[in-house]
């Protein structure tokens, strides 16, 4: 009984490695300026997770195999060891707090740097089940809106066509194209209810959250087609609230919004 | 301080059947009604799971067997999503609230803790049996939402608002059912503060003379903190719940700001925020997971140190380790809302004393391998749960590091990484502490042994089951599947995620149908147990100095005095392998 126990912790300890090896699943390939460091902290993370997690399950299933009642020796009469208690303390408090400190790095980089001043600018609004998206046009500026005007159908945002800086806004349903290589400067926005804007590609998640208008921004580095879904339970088409990132070459770029502006 | 047992202290023992089992005042029978309760609960809550897991494995398939019980979640052939939603959602809820809350502290805690420290019944048993009825009639509201009209609700255990607050132009279930889901757990926080009132008092105030706070055995300092965690987060969760009843039937705005548009309705609100519900909704729902595993963690030292034999390693630590989880519990709920558009600012905050927790929890960790090493190992079914537990605990806690820093986090948020983890450390090794607590103290309850060899089998299935279930929804997970999705069909890069989701339905219902072993055993043995003796573990805290079961003011009237810390195991040069607490002092000269 012991023994197969210890076996069995330690089948499932091998287990847990093959489930992170990447071999049976991972994260799709990164094509953002910020992902490879994010999947370097969740390498850095995993790395001592594994040294944790193989450790205790060896030496759990370790004293199973090895203290059973029929040994011979008594029992070690001990209330403990303060000294070793408070190093492994000290140990497990010095390494958490210097991980938890290395990836604080690029999330200030996201989040507490401004994006730049030449960025482009899209306006995002999660609505059930589908993404606006919304590009400022020529002028650069987005038109003044007003949930009165919105109709699902003609005008999801509700955008007042009586704001000249609104005559050359270009909304987009589902589609969001954005130029490779080049800062995007995104707002987030909700009409109805909380979604998540999550593209696991560009490894990037932000919850759209009605009343809040949320600046965020991201690089695509690489061109192609990819997947924007939902994060956060919006309601019974959460699971198929899906958009599409297209990252394109500038010029392309350019005409994809010129045919859009002109339909 | 101590209590002198005066004998007209002690409540005579009721003889009506009414007062001797329903409305009793006595704490044991009291912890019995609500380990019953979510005895009901979680195999309600396993079949909610169950039926929701179908659809996730096979989307497009038709449950004719199903669809008869329910009609409305199957209109057009396959399950609905919004069906899928409400057994998610009352899955979750009754899981955490029913089982989670409820079996570890008020159940054991009610029954075990007053013996435990040597008094004759709770500080105040007149609220006792409230609280109990109290959060009966919560559950009774809470069941009732899945059979109104409009079904159960669909936006989850944690209920975020503006969906959980516009109503049914929100989508189905949003109507009468969310509307109780809220009335229930507005009664259910009622419920717990009362306990936690009842708690608090007995151990400070209700010990026997001798049983000093360091004498406690750790389950008395598990449920003691667990109490102080639900005194001071449910009166938050229960102001949220009023304020968002409030938004859907008194016309306020608390979390509904201006200018929404939903289904093409404008909505007629202004002012709220939605962030305020996640404030008000994690900074109960984060020390939640506390009082979901700290009893467990106390039930998983009692128990190890029992069948060890073998003083706990580190008793001083373990304490001061409960206390320090307890504590660093309430400043960390903002790491649930690291992209709720929380100031990234404070986000940096809220991860860095999230990781810390990881230092007290490593020290129990350590500690449950320093009580293992060196021992006598008895593995009997109470201690194979024990050992499950602390496996579970490990690969259940040790996935926070990633979920508790902001830029991991922003992959992994929201996708079945988080499910997983969650699941494993504050659902299944909950239970395993729950499990533990039923096979070590069924003979105390019921004056009868569980059956071993059927323990057994359970425990090999179950923990078998358990982490073939969640183990895998780490790598969905990683690979990107969101939370709460219907169907992972729908996107192109979850392409292979689909054949996850089948393995992980069939090792659930496996390991459900193992669940049956286990009130096969719980039945039969109610029954046709052997006959227990007063202390059939030949462990040492103040429960098994009494009868099995014990007599209606647990002591006869002769409240023990207490000489012994609470693990004394193997100690050299005793009669005999173990020192119990209230036994005289010894002649070495050493307590």
């Amino acid at each position: 009984m012991a023994r197969a126990l210890a076996v069995l912790l330690w089948l499932i300890t091998l287990g847990g490695i093959a489930l992170f090896s990447g071999r049976h699943g991972w994260f799709p390939e990164t094509i953002s300026e910020h992902g490879p460091a994010i999947d370097a902290q969740f390498m850095r993370t995993l790395v001592v997770v594994a040294i944790a997690f193989v450790a205790s399950q060896i030496a759990l299933g370790w004293y199973v195999w090895r203290y059973r009642e029929d040994r011979e020796g008594d029992a070690v009469y001990t209330h403990g060891n303060t000294k070793l208690e408070v190093g492994i303390m000290l140990v497990v408090a010095v390494v958490f707090v210097a991980l938890a400190a290395l990836g604080q790095k690029v999330w200030a980089q996201l989040h507490l740097q401004d994006a730049p001043a030449d960025a482009v600018q899209i306006e995002v609004t999660g609505q059930q089940f589908v993404w606006n998206i919304r590009y400022p046009g020529a002028d650069g500026k987005f038109g003044r809106t007003d949930p009165k005007l919105i109709n699902d159908q003609e005008n999801p945002v509700g955008i007042d066509t009586k704001d000249p800086a609104a005559k050359d806004d270009v909304v987009s349903v589902n589609r969001m194209a954005i130029p490779v290589n080049k800062s995007i400067k995104v707002t987030l926005r909700a009409k109805d209810v909380t979604h998540s804007f999550f593209v696991p590609a560009l490894r990037f998640k932000q919850d759209t959250t009605p009343g809040l208008v949320v600046p965020v921004h991201f690089k695509a580095l690489k061109t192609g087609e990819y997947e924007i879904a939902c994060a956060e339970l919006c309601g019974l088409g959460h699971y198929k609230m899906k958009g599409y990132l297209m990252v394109m070459e500038d010029a392309q770029y350019e005409a994809w919004l010129k045919d859009r502006a002109t339909n | 301080m101590s209590d002198t047992s005066h004998a007209h202290q002690v409540h005579a023992a009721p003889t009506g059947f009414i007062r001797k089992y329903v409305f009793s005042l006595d704490h044991k029978i009291i912890g019995i009604q609500y380990y019953f309760l979510a005895l009901i609960a979680v195999f309600l809550g396993m079949a909610l799971s169950l039926i929701f897991r179908l659809r996730l494995a096979w989307p497009a398939e038709h449950w004719p067997m199903l669809a008869k019980i329910f009609p409305a979640g199957f209109e057009g052939g396959p399950m609905t999503p919004e069906f899928y939603l409400s057994m998610l959602t009352m899955h979750g809820t009754i899981m955490v609230f029913f089982v989670l809350t409820t079996a570890p502290q008020s159940g054991f805690g009610n029954y075990v803790l007053p013996i435990q420290v040597g008094a004759h019944d709770m500080a105040f048993p007149v609220l006792n049996m409230l609280s109990f009825w109290v959060t009966f009639v919560s559950m009774v509201v809470m069941v009732a939402a899945l059979f109104v009209e409009g079904g159960a609700p669909i936006s989850g255990w944690t209920a975020y608002a503006p969906l959980s607050a516009l109503g049914q132009v929100a989508g189905p279930g949003q109507g009468l059912g969310q509307t109780l889901w809220i009335v229930s757990i507005a009664i259910f926080c009622l419920a717990s503060l009362l306990g936690a009132l009842n708690f608090i008092t007995t151990v400070l105030n209700m010990r026997a003379k001798g049983m000093s706070l360091m004498r406690m055995p750790l389950t008395v300092w598990t449920w003691f903190t667990t109490a102080i965690l639900a005194l001071l987060s449910f009166p938050v969760l229960l102001a949220g719940g009023i304020l968002l009843l409030f938004d859907r039937i008194g016309g306020t705005s608390f979390f509904i700001p201006a200018g929404l548009v939903v289904s093409d309705k404008v909505i007629q609100h202004a002012g709220g925020s939605p962030i305020l519900w996640q404030h008000l909704f994690w900074f109960f729902g984060h020390p939640e997971v506390y009082i979901a595993i700290l009893p467990g963690m106390g039930v998983t030292s009692q128990l190890l140190s029992t069948f060890a034999r073998k003083p706990i390693y580190g008793y001083r630590a373990m304490v001061y380790a409960v206390f320090a989880i307890g504590l660093l519990g309430f400043f960390v709920w903002g790491h649930h809302m690291f992209l709720s558009g929380l100031s990234p600012m404070s986000a940096l905050v809220f991860s860095m004393l999230t990781l810390t927790i990881g230092v007290p929890s490593a020290v129990k960790t350590f500690n449950w391998l320093g009580t293992l090493w060196g021992g006598k190992i008895r593995f009997t079914s109470p201690m194979l749960y024990a050992i499950g537990f602390v496996s579970l605990f490990v690969s259940g806690g040790i996935t926070g590091i990633f979920l508790g820093q902001t830029s991991v986090d922003i992959p992994l948020h929201d996708t079945y990484f988080p499910v997983g983890h969650f699941h494993l450390i504050m659902g299944v090794a909950a239970i395993f502490g729950i499990f533990g607590g039923t096979a070590y103290w069924f003979p105390k309850m019921f004056g009868r042994m569980m059956n071993e060899t059927l323990g057994k089998i359970h425990f090999w299935l179950t923990f078998i089951g358990v982490n073939a279930i969640f183990m895998p929804m780490h790598t969905m997970g990683i690979m990107g599947q969101p939370r709460r999705y219907a169907q992972s069909t729908e996107f192109l890069y979850l392409a292979g995620v689909q054949g996850y989701q089948v393995v992980i339905t069939w090792a659930a219902i496996l390991t459900a149908a193992a669940q049956l072993i286990f009130l096969v055993n719980l039945f039969w043995s109610l029954f046709k147990g052997r006959k227990a003796s007063d202390n059939p573990w030949e462990a040492t805290t103040l429960e098994w100095s009494i009868p099995s079961p014990p007599p209606h003011d647990n002591f006869g009237g002769k409240i023990p005095v207490v000489h012994h810390g609470p693990y004394e195991y193997g100690v050299p040069g005793a009669p005999r392998d173990f020192v119990m607490q209230a036994d005289p002092p010894l002649k070495l000269g050493k307590a």
